[in-house]
């Protein structure tokens, strides 16, 4: 029996049927999240979209699939043979590391290159919001929850609360909540970033400094419970929030300092190019954190807490720090999406947005910086594709279906992500070479 | 130098220690022995402040440490080792030696040097994973991070868990050459004989309680000690 299990053929065949069964599941006449068993349903003969290229019957469509599956499959395990090899990498000296530093600067100052240029290159006016709202903020945010779940170790499933708090903080500054604003009369949006930024931490510290405490699957339910408690107040609290309403028009970023006046106005493009620079801060700040002490610390407090604390490192004092980190940029993020967007409203902040922040970190590679930033791209990509040109027979509650789907084949394929820490990666390979 | 008085350990409503007394005087090496589930990893436990006495009193050079947390002995001066090796397992041999300087301020590349000088099969792997290290190897980092931390007092909970005959006196000479650098050491061990061997007095513990203390060498051949082992009435 148990030769049977380890046989790799057999495997192989395993893996490509549970992945048969995820596109017949996918690919039924109306699968959706009302009706999910409805994929099964269908009879063979019955016609489905392939990719949304053609439309054909289902048998066919499931030939070609399994063959992709299969294709992928066999690929993947013939890539897997060479990590022996990247290992050795992995554990290169710092100096052979260090002569691929030009290599790598030249990588960045690329990336940036096309990051500066993407506005002029994507002209479709859907992609130039989508670029600021939807994956510029989505990086912000999965960089920010990456300190808690990827550094310190810590699963917040509350993330949104931050957030929310940092929308609602910008609205209460510049005037638009019906609380009288915060300094008696309304400031500029960017007196709303230090003081977003400043009570997301408080509100990380003081959720954080009891809840702590507790490890593992508590925490994860306490953060959950804090992120409904925001919405809950969001949605409330009419004379302080404005209740479901949501707020006040919000003004827009604005610059006047003598003869130099600019306003962020209605265009999405100014606002990207803000979120940018702000972005590259926040990179550069989290590189360094996590090659410190600090991220040193928390490497390990996530491994061995008992052994962190034998060795003098107070680890409550450290995931606070981590959860006030994370808090602080997802603070800001809410200025930027408030100001952006001109409104808050309570139903943005849900438990969904959330788990879609933790897909994204969990999708890139939890604990790498760039991994998280690129899976965030990725992710964030595919759904907004699927929003503005859905292949046919695609509907939009089916979304969360086909991200679930894409998360079972990374689990299987890159266990540590699309692009995995250092860390993680050797991790992989170890429990690979144990298994062998 | 560490002195219990009356300490009592409560799980909850279980009381783990009933009030034990002991205490070990600078240079010594002292070893706590009985058999499994005697309270001896309580007693560490309380010691190194991962579990505070219910009542009684733990001071250390003078100073009363009852209350102490955990992350706050080692600048107190006082290292543990802790049961089952708990290396940081994706770090390696270097990293997981400058975590145990982590309490201390200022550079700390002379100590980790003095480390490898003192056990160089450590050096041969510094750039291995603590994972990927042989049982005895994980001891071996085990020791000498807590060593990191300069301690007067070294604690180690059950240093010969798990290891080969062979890597168990290896590990016990450690211990030895530890104590003749000048620290002072506790620790807690099944391997009766063994912990004996290098040890000046024990104490024998027996359900929660400090049954018996005697000098090492008079304890290697006190037939009340097997009989605890054996669960026979001392």
């Amino acid at each position: 029996m148990k030769s049977l299990l380890t046989n790799k053929w057999l495997k192989s065949f395993g893996i490509t049927a549970t992945l048969m069964v995820i596109i017949c599941f996918m690919t039924g006449p109306s699968g959706s999240n009302t009706d999910p068993v409805a994929g099964f349903s269908g009879s063979l003969f019955n016609s489905a979209p392939f990719l949304g290229l053609f439309i054909t019957r289902r048998w066919v469509v499931f030939l070609l699939f399994a063959l992709i599956a299969f294709v992928v499959q066999q690929g993947w395990q013939a890539y897997g043979r060479q990590v022996k090899v990247r290992y050795a990498k992995v554990m290169a000296t710092p100096r052979e590391l260090k002569s691929k530093r030009p290599v790598r600067l030249g990588t960045y100052g690329a990336l940036l290159l096309l990051a500066l240029l993407l506005p002029h290159l994507v002209t479709d006016p859907f992609w130039q919001v989508a670029m600021v709202q939807q994956i510029a903020v989505y990086v912000l945010l999965a960089l920010g929850l990456n300190v808690v779940v990827g550094f310190a170790g810590l699963l917040d499933l509350g993330f949104v609360a931050f957030y929310a708090i940092g929308a609602y903080a910008t609205a209460w500054v510049v005037g638009s909540l019906p609380l009288p604003p915060l300094f008696g009369h309304a400031l500029n949006n960017f007196w709303a970033i230090p003081i977003a930024i400043l009570i997301a931490m408080a509100a990380g510290i003081i959720l954080g400094t009891p809840t702590l405490r507790l490890r593992g699957d508590y925490l994860a339910i306490v953060t959950l419970g804090f992120g409904e408690i925001i919405t809950l107040f969001a949605n409330n609290l009419n004379g302080i929030t404005g209740g479901p309403q949501g707020s006040r028009i919000i003004p827009h970023f604005h610059l006047s300092l003598g003869p130099l006046k600019y306003v962020w106005g209605n265009g999405p493009i100014p606002y990207y190019y803000l979120i940018l620079g702000f972005l590259i801060l926040f990179l550069v700040g989290f590189s360094f954190l996590e090659h410190s002490r600090v991220g040193r610390t928390w490497t390990a407090i996530r491994e061995d807490e008992v052994a962190a604390e034998s060795l003098g490192i107070n680890p409550l004092k450290y995931k606070v720090m981590a959860f006030a980190i994370g808090a602080a940029s997802a603070g800001f993020s809410g200025v930027m999406t408030a100001s952006q967007q001109n409104f808050v409203f309570p139903t943005t902040f849900s438990l969904f947005f959330s788990i879609n922040i933790l897909v994204l970190v969990i999708f890139g590679g939890l604990g790498s910086i760039r991994g998280v930033v690129f899976g965030a791209i990725v992710v964030q990509t595919i759904t907004m594709y699927l929003l503005h040109s859905p292949p046919s027979g695609y509907q939009p509650a089916d979304l969360y279906m086909y991200i679930g789907a894409m998360l079972v084949g990374m689990m299987i394929f890159r266990p540590a992500g699309l692009l995995p820490a250092t860390r993680r990666k050797r991790e992989i390979v170890q429990l690979r070479e144990e298994a062998q | 130098m560490l002195k219990v008085e009356n300490a009592i350990v409560r799980y909850g409503a279980i009381e783990a220690l009933h009030a034990i007394s002991f205490e070990v005087n600078q240079g010594e090496v002292v070893a706590l022995l009985g058999a499994n589930g005697a309270g001896k990893s309580t007693t560490l436990r309380m010691l190194s402040g991962l579990h505070s006495a219910w009542s009684g009193s733990v001071t250390f050079e003078g100073v009363d440490i009852t209350n102490e947390k955990a992350h706050d002995m080692v600048s107190r001066g006082i290292g543990l080792v802790p049961e089952g090796r708990r290396i940081f397992p994706q770090m390696t041999v270097e990293e997981n030696l400058e975590m145990g300087a982590f309490a201390r301020s200022g550079s700390f590349h002379d100590e980790i040097e003095e480390q490898y000088a003192k056990f160089p099969i450590l050096k041969e792997r510094r750039k291995q994973l603590g994972a990927n290290l042989s049982g005895g190897e994980q001891q071996m980092l085990a020791i000498s991070r807590a060593l990191m931390g300069k301690p007067r007092l070294l604690l180690l909970d059950e240093p010969s868990m798990g290891l080969a005959p062979m890597i168990i006196e290896q590990i016990f000479e450690i211990i030895g050459q530890i104590r003749e650098a000048g620290t002072t050491v506790f620790v807690v061990e099944q391997n009766a004989t063994q912990a004996l061997q290098i040890a000046d007095r024990g104490y024998v513990m027996e359900n929660g309680k400090i049954v018996f203390s005697d000098s090492a060498k008079n304890l290697l051949v006190d037939p009340r000690v097997r009989a605890v082992y054996l669960g026979e009435s001392a």
